[in-house]
């Protein structure tokens, strides 16, 4: 089922939660919400739910308005961070919770209900589990039950509340793999919350980036982490080096020094900027000489080993500031590098945003 | 549960703060309480059935324990909305009659009798319009239970706030998000985790009913056979320095009092393990 929020402010009290938020989602499609806490995509899918009310805006799902429905009438399966199990039910009757509020004339029969929870138990494999109460699963489990009992409903739109939040980094990995697999399967319409960029990117077909109330960036994992739309989406998706510089009115390119602070040239009668070049950590490369002109000294701080990948944190020298650089462990291997060493550093790709003076 | 008395711990002074306890409980506690029992053991066998088994005495039990019964499952239902308004609404002057809430507590259980004496009798604030409905309070089995509804109305609303309290969102959220209304959410959901505190409650309201003796003598007339509690009884026998009746009533209300302390304690037991089953 499509959605399509137009328009969507909401405030608690004088703060504002969403800033005129616009979305469009296609049936069948799994996006993910991401964003640091407090920007404003649990409120949104909390709106989308019918939990909370937007103050301005209009929400569509599968082209009818909803705004005003309430929560029972918009069949919306909804997934929280906590769970929020019935934990005097076991987990067949957590399942079949939804089933059972039915009016009479729509309940299917209590031998149906029975095989359907079955079937649900099969799909999130806990069979074994139906008798138990959820004080008695882990964590991973719970969430499962709770997953198995939102889809009872046969909603026609999953909204998950980072998921997978309250659980360990192990689990969380196995458990969004899983759910993928799952929305293959049922080729459910599904929003997924989440603060964690590495699960928005492994399980989404798109992202939305979220911050301080306004969608920064939409578009497909690859696209946000190649080609992120503003400084902040940069910063947010992986690591980076940031470094700050001027715009400069007619300097010539001979002048221009490398980075750190980069300072680039305007056309003729443009107004100066500020800029900030981000830099991924992988893509800046170490050289024990110097190979051409774009390049920087830093002294090396201190190299981390552990891990696939070898990080190396290093001091500019001529701006104190300490910069990361992740290298391959051949790489490292060649190099042959130690602790206070001085090395040439060259950024492969910098992306530059231009800030506008205010 | 291990039956294991003493394991190593770092908190040192186990047997000393255990003995103390133990002690205390002896001074405080069982020490008056087998006096009691050492005082009717005067009396023969027949002598106690006698005197426990007197129309008077039964006439008392049915009395203070039915209308403690029905004050307190009276305070179940009234007491659990009170909890439920303090808890979920916010009104001006709620912290007021959260405070209130505690006065049966605190109040000279004389002064309550006293005060709900003149609020009900014939020609009271209440009682006067009662009056021509037909409806005698004071001086009567009804009196006694408005009394004993006063006095353990604090039980249920404080073991049932601290539950509501505690209660999820987002379990209320996640029903009605799977379609239950408000009415299947409050039976489906909320009841069931209130009932344990809530009988916890009852439970105590019904014991503190039970005991009680100021509030109750002033408005209930004290007519022998209709409106005479089984401890004004006991107070008649002492009056009338017979002790050994005196003692012998008691024994049976202890008997019934400590079934009823063990009860509230499986209760609250039941509770805090239903759905911890390992």
């Amino acid at each position: 089922m499509s959605i399509h929020v137009e328009h969507v402010t909401k405030r608690f009290g004088t703060f504002t939660v969403l800033n005129d938020v616009n979305l469009q989602v296609e049936s069948g499609e799994l996006v993910a919400l991401l964003g640091p806490s407090g920007c404003g995509k649990t409120t949104l899918l909390r709106i989308l739910a019918g939990l909370e009310r937007p103050d301005q805006g209009r929400i569509f799902l599968h082209g009818t308005e909803v705004t005003d429905q309430r929560i029972t009438e918009r069949r919306v399966g909804f997934v929280f961070q906590h769970y929020a199990l019935f934990r005097h039910m076991t987990v067949a009757d957590n399942v079949a919770f939804g089933l059972n509020v039915l009016p009479r004339a729509q309940r299917p029969s209590a031998v149906r209900i029975q095989e359907k929870v079955h079937e649900l138990l099969r799909l999130v494999q806990l069979q074994a589990m139906a008798d138990r109460y959820p004080s008695q699963l882990s964590g991973g489990q719970r969430q499962r039950v709770a997953l198995a009992r939102a889809l009872a409903v046969e909603p026609r739109l999953l909204l998950l509340d980072e998921p997978f939040g309250a659980l360990d980094a192990k689990v969380r990995k196995e458990l969004r793999r899983w759910l993928r697999r799952l929305h293959d399967e049922l080729h459910i319409t599904g929003i997924i919350v989440t603060h964690d960029q590495e699960e928005a990117l492994e399980v989404a077909d798109r992202v939305v980036v979220m911050h301080q109330g306004n969608v920064e960036q939409i578009g497909t994992p690859d696209e946000v982490y190649e080609n992120p739309a503003t400084p902040f989406v940069y910063q947010f998706l992986g690591d980076v080096n940031v470094f700050h510089g001027r715009a400069i009115q007619e300097r010539t390119i001979a002048n221009l020094p490398p980075l750190p602070d980069v300072d680039s040239v305007l056309p003729a009668g443009a107004v100066d900027e500020r800029e900030v070049t981000f830099v991924r950590p992988h893509d800046l490369e170490l050289n024990r000489y110097r190979t051409n002109s774009e390049q920087f000294e830093a002294t090396v701080r201190y190299i981390l080993t552990a891990g696939s990948r070898v990080r190396v944190e290093l001091v500019v020298l001529e701006s104190e500031q300490t910069i990361e650089v992740e290298l391959t462990k051949e790489r490292y291997r060649d190099l042959v590098l130690r602790e206070g060493e001085v090395v040439f550093v060259h950024p492969r790709h910098r992306q530059v945003f231009k800030i506008p003076q205010s | 549960m291990h039956l294991l008395l003493k394991q190593p711990s770092v908190l040192p002074g186990f047997g000393l703060t255990l003995g103390f306890a133990l002690f205390y409980f002896s001074l405080i506690v069982l020490i008056p309480l087998s006096g009691l029992f050492v005082r009717t053991s005067t009396l023969s066998w027949e002598q106690f059935w006698d005197i426990v088994t007197n129309p008077r005495a039964m006439a008392s039990y049915q009395l203070t324990f039915g209308a403690s019964l029905v004050g307190a499952l009276v305070n179940g239902i009234f007491g659990s909305i009170i909890a439920w308004v303090l808890v979920r609404y916010r009104f001006s002057g709620r912290s007021l009659v959260d405070a209130l809430v505690d006065l049966p507590f605190a109040l000279p259980t004389a002064v309550a009798g006293i005060t709900l004496t003149a609020i009900y009798a014939p020609n009271g604030w209440i009682g006067r319009y009662l009056e021509p409905l037909g409806i005698k309070v004071a001086f009567t089995p009804l009196g006694v239970l408005i009394a004993l509804t006063f006095i353990g109305l604090p039980f249920v609303v404080r073991t049932v706030q601290p539950v509501l309290q505690d209660l999820d969102k987002e379990v209320e959220e996640a029903a009605a998000t799977l379609g239950a209304n408000r009415w299947q959410t409050f039976r489906a959901v909320i009841v069931p985790e209130l009932w344990p505190a809530l009988l916890t409650g009852i439970a105590m309201a019904f014991a503190r009913a039970v005991g009680e003796y100021g509030s109750v003598i002033f408005i209930a007339g004290n007519i022998p056979l209709i409106s005479e509690i089984t401890p004004l009884l006991i107070m008649t026998k002492l009056e009338q320095y017979d002790y050994s009746g005196a003692t012998a009533l008691g024994v049976v209300m202890l008997l019934v009092s400590f079934v009823l302390a063990l009860a509230i304690n499986l209760l609250q037991w039941w509770s805090s393990t239903r759905h911890m089953q390992q």
